[in-house]
């Protein structure tokens, strides 16, 4: 038996900012739940699973959050699971909750992933005092520095490839109303001119620390026959793990997000990325990462990915949008991170991306990773189910 | 085997929680003396209060005043209170219905033995003489004998739940206390640290060095045993110049934070260069480490004069 096609019927977001200071962590779900459900016509009675996902527990101090959470999401009485997989989190749930939907274990499940950056220190829970070891000597920054470094000496990219990228973003952003920076006053020379940081990473080439939630509502062909909006369709979804560290790791393209792209490519039928798919929301932390995952996930050779990004091809109006959105270094809750994506790219093919919307756009692919290049969770989803 | 290394790892953060309007109702109705409860679209009556309903999710924002006085409904005895437990002697771990609830709330009762306590037993809240918004301002429950208050078969009277300077966040200091031990491979490194070695250690099955080792061939699955003195001169593989003072490091900006690939090892570990320029570092210089006494890990790693290294004797390691 076939599975089942997996419908995207509803996308939910808060308006993702540095302190939600207003809602608690049940308030703030609970925002971008409620989005999905009236994006999708649906009710909490008609949600039969929750599947919750966000980054360690570190980063708010409450263990287990999805325990108190149940009474917001309407969960109460029915299946919820949590799913944690470091910064590709958002992606995975969001897989988790379709694998449910493609099964047929479930008709409709509500997925739902969050970070409230706020109420922590993200960098205090990722470098925790482990006795014996050696501290990490260089920041956030300092641990993807390195491996931008190798991919400039690989590729032979110039110094300025980064910069283009964030100047793209952060304008992209500015037609993205739940984006986090808005910077209305952005120009190159900005980017290009503000402090070194870990160079080779300039200041406005990294991500902002965001309070946020994304929630999605998906379905079967049953609920979305029911839809209210057009439905975007799952055509090909998968996840693969790496360890963080081994003996021919490759840091500047992990064998393990090839590997999942290339497992979605073959579910959806793309033999030629750059021309079957028309919009990427990836997710790039540091900009420089644009150019990395563009020749990890197949959209230019090795050693090329610098090329498209320096062509304009990404841009907005480019032949190959990529994070239309403002992407992640514009807007960065880490445990909704990748969720985001995931309903960038579902908002894109249902022609509902508003002033960020790639016209015509009918497949788009949304990719998370986390956890030091660890973890990769991709979906492509179309405006046509896939046996259409 | 050698003893395995073990050390005290505390894990401590003062979080801070956005209370939301049902929550911030509640902690500053207790700065006021006042507890209040939500009331659930079945009629209900929750304390402590939640702010969506558990039967048909919608919000609540009903608030009700219940009594500061209640029901055990269950409870366990604490002979030994840990650190920032409500009481500093043993007390009793008590579950209370207050009156006018429908649920109880977590909390300690004062009571000199576990003889003295039942479930079914009358109590009522001691008020902290200072309150400041915040569970503990209800420094604990202690026994109490009167019939149950009007307000129980009355219903809880309704509350807007509007006070002046409401508390809209909370400080939750977390800690937790763990015993850490690196175990068996990493306590081997360690020690050979302490004489100036690194060592690290083979797969037995596809020969690559880990260094620091970890016991297992994260590859393979197996593993392993072999020991392998590696080093100690080394090639930088890649690096980032830190121009960000970090918190906690006493070290001056700018400055190299590297990949170092130790001769004989199959992977980078990091390490600081110095003894040159921070801008004349560069991919494939070769360097060795310089140790501070009493300190467990190289200080630094310095050039050694030699050529540097070809691209393709380390482009596997980047």
């Amino acid at each position: 038996m076939s599975k089942e096609p997996v419908a995207v019927t509803g996308v939910g977001q808060t308006r993702h900012v540095a302190a939600r200071r207003d809602v608690s962590i049940a308030g703030l779900v609970r925002e971008a739940a409620r989005g999905a459900l009236e994006d999708a016509g649906l009710t909490w009675a008609d949600i039969d699973a929750v599947v919750i996902g966000k980054a360690p527990d570190f980063f708010e101090g409450v263990m287990m959050p999805e325990l108190y959470l149940a009474d917001a999401l309407g969960a109460v009485g029915k299946p919820m699971l949590r799913v944690h997989t470091a910064g590709s989190v958002g992606g995975s749930t969001a897989l988790v909750a379709a694998g449910l939907v493609a099964a047929r274990v479930h008709g409709t499940v509500l997925t739902v992933a969050f970070e409230k950056q706020s109420e922590s220190n993200a960098m205090w829970g990722l470098s925790l005092p482990v006795p014996f070891q050696q501290p990490l000597l260089a920041g956030a920054g300092g641990f993807f520095a390195p491996h931008v470094r190798a991919y400039m000496r690989r590729s032979g990219a110039p110094d300025g490839v980064g910069s283009l990228v964030a100047y793209k973003d952060r304008r992209n952003a500015l037609k993205n109303p739940y984006a986090h920076l808005h910077e209305h006053d952005i120009t190159l020379e900005k980017v290009r001119s503000s402090p070194m940081l870990w160079d080779p990473i300039r200041y406005s080439e990294t991500c902002p620390s965001s309070d946020g939630a994304c929630a999605m509502v998906l379905t079967d062909r049953a609920g979305a026959a029911r839809a209210p909006r057009p439905p975007a369709w799952m055509l090909g979804g998968a996840m693969r793990s790496e360890p963080t560290m081994f003996a021919g790791k490759d840091f500047v393209s992990p064998q393990a997000g090839k590997d999942c792209a290339a497992d979605v490519y073959r579910q959806a039928g793309i033999t030629d990325p750059r021309r079957d798919i028309d919009a990427v929301e990836m997710y790039v932390p540091f900009s420089w990462y644009e150019p990395m995952w563009l020749e990890n996930l197949g959209f230019a050779a090795e050693g090329e990915g610098w090329k498209l990004t320096e062509s304009g091809a990404t841009e907005l109006d480019g032949d190959l949008p990529v994070n239309m959105s403002g992407g992640v270094l514009s807007t960065n809750p880490i445990g909704a991170s990748g969720m985001i994506r995931f309903a960038e790219a579902a908002l894109q093919v249902r022609g509902m991306a508003g002033e960020h919307q790639v016209e015509g756009a009918r497949r788009a692919l949304g990719h998370a990773y986390g956890g030091g290049s660890q973890f990769f969770a991709m979906w492509l989803v179309g405006s046509t189910p896939p046996d259409a | 085997m050698p003893d395995v290394l073990k050390a005290p790892l505390v894990v401590e953060f003062p979080f801070t929680r956005s209370l939301g309007p049902v929550q911030s109702a509640f902690l500053t109705g207790l700065r006021e003396r006042v507890v209040l409860g939500v009331r659930t679209g079945d009629g209900r009556t929750l304390v402590p209060p939640v702010e969506y309903d558990p039967v048909t999710a919608q919000e609540i924002r009903d608030l009700v005043e219940v009594a500061p006085t209640g029901t055990v409904t269950t409870w366990a005895w604490n002979p030994a209170p840990r650190r920032d437990q409500p009481l500093a002697t043993a007390f009793a771990w008590v579950l209370v219905r207050l009156d006018g609830a429908d649920t109880a709330l977590l909390h300690a009762l004062d009571a000199p033995g576990p003889d003295a306590v039942r479930t079914g037993m009358r109590v009522r809240v001691r008020w902290a003489a200072e309150r400041v918004g915040a569970i503990t301002d209800i420094a604990c429950f202690e026994p109490y004998h009167d019939a149950p208050a009007a307000t129980a078969a009355a219903g809880a009277p309704r509350h807007d739940g509007v006070f002046d300077d409401p508390v809209t966040g909370i400080t939750a200091a977390a800690r937790l206390d763990y015993t850490y031990s690196p175990g068996r491979a990493q306590t081997g490194y360690l020690n050979a640290l302490t004489e100036h070695r690194n060592v690290g250690e083979r797969c037995p099955s596809c020969r690559k060095v880990y260094v620091p080792p970890r016991g297992a061939c994260p590859t393979c699955g197996v593993a392993t045993s072999e020991q392998v003195d590696v080093g100690p001169h080394g090639t930088v593989t890649t690096f980032c110049i830190v121009n960000i003072k970090a918190k906690n490091l006493d070290i001056d900006v700018p400055y190299v934070y590297a990949h170092i690939a130790l001769d004989g090892a199959d992977l980078a570990l990091h390490g600081r260069i110095g003894g040159i320029p921070y801008d004349q570092v560069r991919m494939g210089l070769r360097v060795e480490p310089v140790w501070t006494p009493g300190a467990r890990h190289p200080d630094h790693y310095r050039p050694t004069g030699e050529p540097d290294a070809h691209y393709d004797t380390y482009r596997e390691l980047l």
